[in-house]
Formats: structure tokens, C-alpha cells, sequence
């Protein structure tokens, strides 16, 4: 009964952080000098034309009404027409959606899947030789930036053994596939250094643990303690760091897309905010909210079922 | 008479902490036959969980480990069994309960799932059967409506509830021993009584033999049939339990039982014994509890007193009283 009202309740909750967003969005990339009309206009522009893409835009209008529209245009499910691309925000973004949570989604299966053996191997064979190594390598991993760490697999991967394309979405999901191999990679390896720290220390623990030490007291196995009692105990906190990592990773996209020129949400961004693409900084900002709140709310919802003890 | 099913012969064991050893318990020995209950009795520290741990060869490898004695189960040694043998004792012949039921339950899983474990495990019981023998343990321990309950999970049980469970899956492959260490601690005092009543029952009814780790002498009085005294890594008195809390003969022993509340006690404060326990890494010299015995002469200090036999069964290490009631005896 709970639940069902948590899950009903919950999205409820998006509504005062998408208003907290839009204010702050609205505010800061209007805050940055340059008129979007000038910058589009280039040498070109003229005060007539100028004037003439302000009105368009809505642009000449009182900042709160401007802002009011805004809100209005929300409410409707619109977020107005990008001044750049000359078409509705709400399609650009629906077209750039594709690539950036391919990225997200790959990134975070690939990073479990390289964070739970390493995390595995570490804590199963605590202070030994493969503990240290791994310790090594994920400290590594978190300290590489993602662009640098993005241009050396290029290097690597794509110039030098030519096993992976250089940039670009593809065509076609096997190609695509293929495409998004490098970019994954590059955001996982961080995100699991992240995972593998931390799965380690929570499987550690558990292998101490009372109910560990009475499952041997019961005279399972080592690997059955380990698989069936420990393994799903440790997942649980390991869950909550993934949610809270979410906005990094987001974070991360941008720059991976730009390195990786991957037509997506990040890199309408960036781009949106060279031009002062006043809608689709808005709307990416929006769109990116969005997800943030929708993923911890699906982490609590996974913790719960993970942890009987969690209610929510 | 036939052997013991447990002989714990001299068994000691260490603690390696930087480099030093510790001898955490020295030379203990007693058995369990078929069907008694053997209270082993000490303060926090005293080494009678770790004996029991010893006894499952559960010590944490990295900082205990067996270095002398040896225990003998149904004629089998364990000391150097092999781990895919003590796989087979574990669980399968050899059961254990704890204080903790709550955190020695896995959180996340089904108490039902967790007992048809073991059922799978050691008797190769498809899962349906399992299911069926887990819904009857639960009924013999005593959980009402258990088709239901083993659906739950262990937050989901009371804490009477959840040591009926801890037992379930203790005896779920009928172990010959059960190691029960301060099975009742946790719990408020009437499900105390209920919990111990039970394993009275199981064994009265199965035959099993039970070592009962506890403090509390008078969860002794109501339960066990013999005791062992343990203070500071070494046994100090054992013998029958209506020998060992009529006439106790370690000072240590009547101290404790000194200090156990009545009800027709006149109100005020409980009596104590003075000073601390010792930790290993400052045993005192001699006989470890002369510190705070009254009755400690100067022999106490400089040699550690042996294990004396007073009468049938019944023994004492105490260089005063011992050799005092010996010569009552043969008086």
C-alpha cells in the first residue's frame, strides 16, 4: 500500500525542484554578456535586424515577462524555438536524446560490470597483491580527467590498433554500438574506480559480518556466503552511491560528447551556450533536472527492493 | 561406558598481534556426552566463545589459531580435519546459535530461504521438499502460523521469534550438538525462559547434546546437567551442575554464585567481585584469578594450580581449597 503511494507521490515531488531550476537557469544564462540576436547576425547584423529577431524571440519583453512565458510554455509542454537551429526545443531535444542516454545507460552497466569482479577480487583477497593492484588502478582511475582519458583511448583504441571509430554516432544499432564503446568506456572507467572503492569496503564489512559468519557456522562454502549472502548485502549502499553520482555523470556527457563529438544533449548545451541559445540552454537544463530526480527516485525504489528493511 | 561425543583434550589457543603471540586459552578440556547439557560459565574475556569458535574451527585465521589439544567429535579429530571435512560437521552435525539472532540472520533474505539453505545443502533436498521440512522445523520451534512467517523477512520477527528461527536453522540437518552461545542474553526474561525451555525439549526429545555459553548461573540451575567454569583462558572448576553450585570449590565459583540476585534478597547493593577481568596481554602470574581472591595464599602467585579431582567428576584448580577438601574427604 506504501508503495504504491510512494510511487504515485514521488514524481510530485519534481515539480518544486523543475521550478527552482528554471529560475536559476533562466537567470544565469541570461546573466552572461551578449545578445543572442548580435551573435547570430554576426558582421551582418544591423540595428533593424536586430531588433526585428528580439521581438521574434520575444527578447525586447521585461525580464519577469519573459520569464512568465517561459513558464507558460512549460506548463503547455513547450520550451519555445532555439534562436540557433530555428526549430522547437522540445524536437532538438528529442533528436540529441539518443546518443547521451546511450552514453548514460553503457556507462553505468559497464561500469558495474568492471566495478563487481575488481571490487570482487580486492575485498575476497583483502591486503594481498591483487588488493593493492586494484587499489592502484582505481585510484588512477579517479584521478584522470575524462578528456584526457577520452583523446589517449582515441590513441590508443582507434589510431593505433584501429578497433574502434574515432568520433561519431553511426547508423544502425550494430554500428552504433560499436560507436559508443570508447565514450562508455571512457565515463565508466572514472565511475567505477568510484564503485569498486567503495562495493570493496561495503563487501568487506559484510564478510565480517554476524550473518556471514553464521552461514559458515551453517557450513556453506566460501563462495556460497560469499554470492548469496554477502554480494546482495553490499549492492545495497552501492546503489545509493550510484544515484548520488548521477549528476557527475551527466556532468561528464558534456565533456565526453564534445571529445567524442557525439550529436547529444551535453553538446547542445555547450553549443546553446556559446550562441546564447537562451531555449535550449533552458530546455537542456530542464530536460537534465528531470532525469537527475527520476533516477534517485528509481534508486530508492531498487534500494527497497535490494533491502526488505528500507521503507520508503 | 561408552565415549564421549565431544572430548576437548588440552586445547590452546593463540592470538598473533604484531608479532606476538598471546595465549588467548590454555589447555582446556571437557566433553559432552549424548543428550547433556554443559553450561560453560566465565566473564567477557574468559575464552569460552573462542573455545566454541575453535571448536567449529571458525577463528579468524589472520589472528587466532589452534596451537595445541585436540577435539575430538563422535572420533573424529578436529584439529586437523580438513576444511572440506568441517564443511560437512558445520550445520550438518554440529549446530550453532548465537546472542544476536537480529544480526546473525541475513537482513535481506526470506527466513524460510535461509533454513531450506542448509536443507539443500547437506541433504540434497530438492527445493520443494525443503520448503515443506522448512515450514515443519519452524512449527517445532514453535512459530505460529509458520507456512506464513517463512515468507518473512528477520526484521519482520520479534527477537523471541527470530532466536526460534537462529534454532530452526540450527537444527534444521538434526545436528548432534548444538553450541548455543548466550542463546537467552538478548532476550527480555520471559522469552528467556520460553527459549530455554525449548532447548530442554529438543533435547529430551532428540537427544542432543548441548553446550550452553552463558554468564548467568541461574540460566545453569534451570538447564544444564553439568558446568564448566572458565576464568581467564583456563578452566578453574567443572563437575556436575548440583555438585559444582551446592559446594562450589574455586573461590572464582563462589564468588559468581555469590553474586547472582534472589528474590528473597534483602534489598541494596548486588554483591561484586573486585577488579577486572585480565586481558591475555597482562595474565597475572600463578594462579590468574589471585588478584582478586580473598583466600589467595603466596603459592597463588608463583605457580598456576592443576586441575585437582575431589570427588566423582567434580574438579577444581586451587591450591586453598582443593587440597582442603581432599583431606575433609578422606577424613
Amino acid at each position: 500500500m506504501d508503495r504504491f503511494r510512494f510511487v504515485l507521490y514521488r514524481p510530485l515531488q519534481l515539480l518544486p525542484v523543475l521550478l527552482g531550476i528554471s529560475i536559476i537557469t533562466f537567470v544565469l544564462i541570461r546573466s552572461i554578456p551578449g545578445d543572442p540576436a548580435r551573435l547570430l547576425l554576426g558582421t551582418k547584423s544591423t540595428p533593424e535586424a536586430i531588433a526585428r529577431i528580439r521581438a521574434q524571440f520575444g527578447l525586447d519583453e521585461p525580464l519577469w515577462v519573459q520569464y512568465l512565458y517561459f513558464l507558460k510554455n512549460l506548463f503547455n509542454g513547450e520550451m519555445g524555438t532555439s534562436i540557433l537551429y530555428r526549430i522547437d526545443v522540445v524536437r532538438l531535444i528529442g533528436e540529441r536524446i539518443g546518443p547521451t542516454l546511450s552514453l548514460v545507460l553503457g556507462s553505468v552497466i559497464l561500469a558495474i560490470a568492471i566495478a563487481v569482479p575488481l571490487a570482487t577480487a580486492a575485498a575476497r583477497n583483502r591486503g594481498s597483491l591483487i588488493d593493492h593492484t586494484i587499489r592502484i588502478i582505481s585510484t588512477a582511475g579517479l584521478g584522470f580527467p575524462a578528456f584526457w582519458l577520452g583523446i589517449m583511448l582515441i590513441i590508443l583504441f582507434s589510431v593505433k590498433f584501429d578497433m574502434f571509430p574515432v568520433s561519431g554516432y553511426g547508423d544502425g544499432f550494430a554500428d552504433r554500438l560499436h560507436h559508443m564503446v570508447l565514450p562508455c568506456l571512457t565515463v565508466a572507467l572514472a565511475l567505477s574506480a568510484v564503485l569498486t572503492r567503495n562495493l570493496r569496503a561495503s563487501m568487506i564489512a559484510e564478510l565480517s559480518s554476524d550473518h556471514a559468519t553464521a552461514a559458515r557456522a551453517r557450513g556453506l562454502p566460501e563462495g556460497m556466503v560469499f554470492w548469496r549472502h554477502v554480494l546482495p548485502n553490499s549492492l545495497v549502499p552501492t546503489i545509493n552511491l550510484l544515484a548520488v553520482n548521477i549528476g557527475w555523470l551527466i556532468g561528464g556527457t558534456v565533456v565526453v560528447e564534445t571529445v567524442f563529438s557525439l550529436p547529444g544533449m551535453g553538446q547542445l548545451l555547450v553549443r546553446g551556450i556559446f550562441t546564447r541559445d537562451y531555449m535550449v540552454v533552458q530546455g537542456v537544463a530542464m530536460a537534465f533536472a528531470c532525469a537527475a530526480v527520476l533516477i534517485n527516485f528509481l534508486a530508492d525504489i531498487l534500494t527497497a527492493a535490494a533491502d526488505p528493511r528500507v521503507k520508503i | 561406558m561408552s565415549a564421549p561425543l565431544l572430548d576437548i583434550r588440552d586445547l590452546s589457543i593463540e592470538a598473533h598481534k604484531d608479532g606476538e603471540r598471546l595465549g588467548i586459552v590454555e589447555r582446556v578440556s571437557f566433553s559432552v556426552a549424548t543428550g547433556e547439557i554443559l553450561g560453560l560459565v566465565g566473564e567477557s574475556g574468559s575464552g569460552k566463545t573462542v573455545t566454541c569458535r575453535a571448536l567449529m574451527r571458525l577463528l579468524p585465521t589472520r589472528s587466532l589459531r589452534i596451537s595445541g589439544g585436540k577435539i575430538e567429535f563422535a572420533g573424529r579429530n578436529l584439529v586437523t580435519a580438513s576444511e572440506a571435512e568441517m564443511r560437512h560437521i558445520r550445520g550438518a552435525r554440529i549446530g550453532m546459535i548465537f546472542q544476536n539472532p537480529a544480526s546473525h540472520l541475513d537482513p535481506v533474505m526470506r527466513i524460510g530461504r535461509q533454513i531450506g539453505e542448509s536443507l539443500v545443502l547437506h541433504l540434497q533436498m530438492s527445493p520443494r521438499e525443503a520448503k515443506a521440512q522448512t515450514i515443519e522445523l519452524l512449527r517445532q520451534v514453535g512459530i505460529p502460523d509458520p507456512q506464513r512467517r517463512a515468507d518473512d523477512f528477520p526484521h519482520q520477527f520479534s527477537g523471541g521469534m527470530r532466536q526460534r528461527a537462529m534454532i530452526a536453522l540450527a537444527l534444521a540437518c538434526s545436528p548432534e550438538l548444538l553450541i548455543a552461545d548466550e542463546p537467552t542474553t538478548a532476550l527480555d526474561v520471559t522469552v528467556q525462559a520460553q527459549i530455554l525451555r525449548l532447548l530442554v525439549e529438543l533435547r529430551d526429545k532428540r537427544g542432543l547434546s548441548i553446550i550452553l555459553i552463558t554468564h548467568d548461573l541461574g540460566v545453569v540451575a534451570q538447564t544444564c546437567d553439568s558446568v564448566a567454569v572458565m576464568y581467564a583462558g583456563r578452566i578453574c572448576e567443572k563437575g556436575p551442575k548440583r555438585d559444582v553450585l551446592a559446594e562450589p570449590l574455586h573461590p572464582y565459583t563462589s564468588r559468581l554464585i555469590a553474586c547472582q540476585p534472589s528474590a528473597s534478597a534483602e534489598a541494596g547493593l548486588l554483591p561484586s567481585i573486585p577488579g577486572q577481568p585480565p586481558s591475555p596481554s597482562a595474565w597475572p602470574s600463578g594462579c590468574r584469578f589471585h588478584p582478586r581472591c580473598e583466600r589467595a595464599i603466596g603459592l597463588c602467585r608463583s605457580s598456576a594450580p592443576e586441575l585437582v579431582t575431589v570427588r566423582s567428576n567434580h574438579v577444581a584448580a586451587c591450591h586453598v581449597t582443593a587440597p582442603a577438601r581432599l583431606a575433609d574427604e578422606a577424613a
